[in-house]
């Protein structure tokens, strides 16, 4: 970066999904995608009532079993060993998606390799000819629930910017996602920009604009700053 | 008398022909009739369709029916998955062909078949390669894609508890696609972990009542093994 040094403190994965744990309502019903999404549930206490919905027909599930306590019939939606809390229950395939797409679900947070100010998401292929493509639930959850919200790093392991103005990769879904939680900032998807309500410490404006290809608006100021990232000789 | 029970695998799987549509439950290991399709393997049908959520894993039921080369054409949502080495090789080399679903997609388009509806229009996949050559229609504002029934000519199903009526219950997350692909085939097939008498089933606890169920085999064979 060309501009004044900043002590940059970005969140770990833990504090991405402490901080999008941090907005969960009690009494949601939500599906977490596999990967990064899945942290969030080990953000929220039992106590609080938050029904955790997995495709694979699991409502209510709690948290990960001890060894010991291993149920071998009990899994989730990325096929690891799961727990159901008191009051879940279960339902089949036909079922678990008829709340998926018939939009009740109060939430669903996924992870992606891009999304776009319009609110497109790309997650589930790289290319038109994938080497095995695998799509699974993710395009039923981006279209169905109440609110898609994102969990993904601000750059993709080249360095660049995966918060754009036209997704690069084969789409999930157009115009599906309402907020996008990074390690560096949150912003709420405007369908022409990216509205920023919160960022990562030392994290300035001018370091996020850099590293966002879509314009970004700022909590508390009007003016629109067009993402500059193009500029940064970043690849 | 209503007897669906049968003494053997080979009895449950006879006459099933090359080039059938075959129904798989099972998320994963969970729920999948693993000695149905062991015993498929050794039955000898092959250019068969299967509809899977999954493409299997390791050199078991599902990946050795593909394996032997028994498996034309596969319609699933997620085939790659921790040890799904030889479909990968497979589709790699060009050796089946993939049709892939929405995962929510496969299963109302089972239970639509199972149901008497020939096709419905669904928000999920509009603007994607998936809806791609597919009928998509405004509903209220909104895009929705057409897609139509999936019908087999015979299902695979794993169940917890069966009685001979052919009335079935499942094991927690075992239930997943089990009971829309019971709906949706001509012939279903059930194995049981555990068999009841007649009666003993909660009737308030069947999920797949035996209407839909046409063979059922007992085997005790365990837990699945992730």
């Amino acid at each position: 970066m060309s501009t004044t040094e900043v002590h940059v403190q970005p969140w770990t994965r833990e504090q991405m999904a402490q901080r999008a744990a941090r907005d969960l309502e009690e009494g949601w019903f939500v599906n977490l995608g596999i990967g990064l999404p899945t942290l969030i549930a080990n953000c929220v206490p039992l106590d609080q009532e938050i029904i955790f919905h997995a495709e694979n027909g699991v409502i209510g599930v709690g948290p990960m079993p001890l060894p010991e306590n291993v149920e071998p019939w009990l899994i989730n939606a990325g096929k690891q060993y799961a727990t159901l809390r008191t009051g879940g229950c279960f339902v089949h395939h036909a079922d678990s998606f008829a709340m998926i797409r018939g939009g009740h679900l109060d939430l669903c947070v996924l992870g992606a390799y891009d999304v776009s100010a319009r609110g497109d998401i790309a997650n589930w292929a790289l290319s038109k000819d994938d080497t095995a493509p695998a799509v699974g639930g993710a395009m039923d959850l981006a279209v169905g629930a109440k609110r898609l919200w994102v969990l993904m790093q601000h750059l993709n392991k080249k360095g660049e910017a995966r918060l754009v103005d036209e997704c690069r990769f084969p789409l999930t879904a157009s115009q599906a996602v309402d907020r996008v939680y990074t390690d560096l900032a949150v912003v709420d998807v405007r369908g022409t920009h990216f509205h920023v309500v919160d960022m990562a410490p030392g994290v300035t404006k001018d370091y996020l604009v850099a590293r966002t290809k879509a314009d970004l608006t700022f909590e508390g100021h009007g003016e629109r700053q067009r993402g500059n990232y193009e500029n940064t000789g970043r690849q | 008398m209503i007897s669906k029970f049968v003494g053997s695998v080979a009895q449950a799987l006879e006459g099933i022909q090359d080039g059938t549509t075959i129904l798989l439950g099972g998320f994963g290991a969970v729920g999948q009739s693993v000695h149905l399709i062991e015993g498929l393997i050794e039955q000898g049908a092959k250019d068969l369709i299967v509809v899977a959520n999954n493409a299997g894993y390791g050199n078991i039921g599902l990946a050795r029916l593909l394996k032997e080369r028994r498996v034309r054409r596969l319609i699933c949502s997620f085939p790659r998955i921790v040890g799904s080495t030889i479909f990968e090789s497979l589709y790699k080399n060009r050796e089946i062909e993939l049709e892939l679903v929405p995962q929510g997609t496969l299963a109302e388009r089972m239970r639509a078949a199972g149901a008497g509806i020939p096709a419905f229009f669904t928000p999920t996949g509009v603007d994607t390669m998936l809806s791609a050559n597919k009928e998509v229609r405004e509903f209220k504002g909104r895009k929705y894609v057409l897609e139509e029934a999936l019908h087999g000519d015979v299902a695979l199903v794993e169940a917890w508890r069966a009685d001979r009526w052919g009335n079935l219950t499942y094991k927690q997350s075992g239930r997943n696609f089990n009971p829309v692909c019971a709906m949706a085939a001509t012939l279903t097939i059930a194995q049981t972990q555990h068999k009841a008498e007649l009666g003993e089933l909660d009737p308030e606890a069947v999920v797949t009542p035996g209407v839909f169920v046409d063979r059922v085999v007992h085997v005790p064979h365990g837990d699945p093994q992730l």
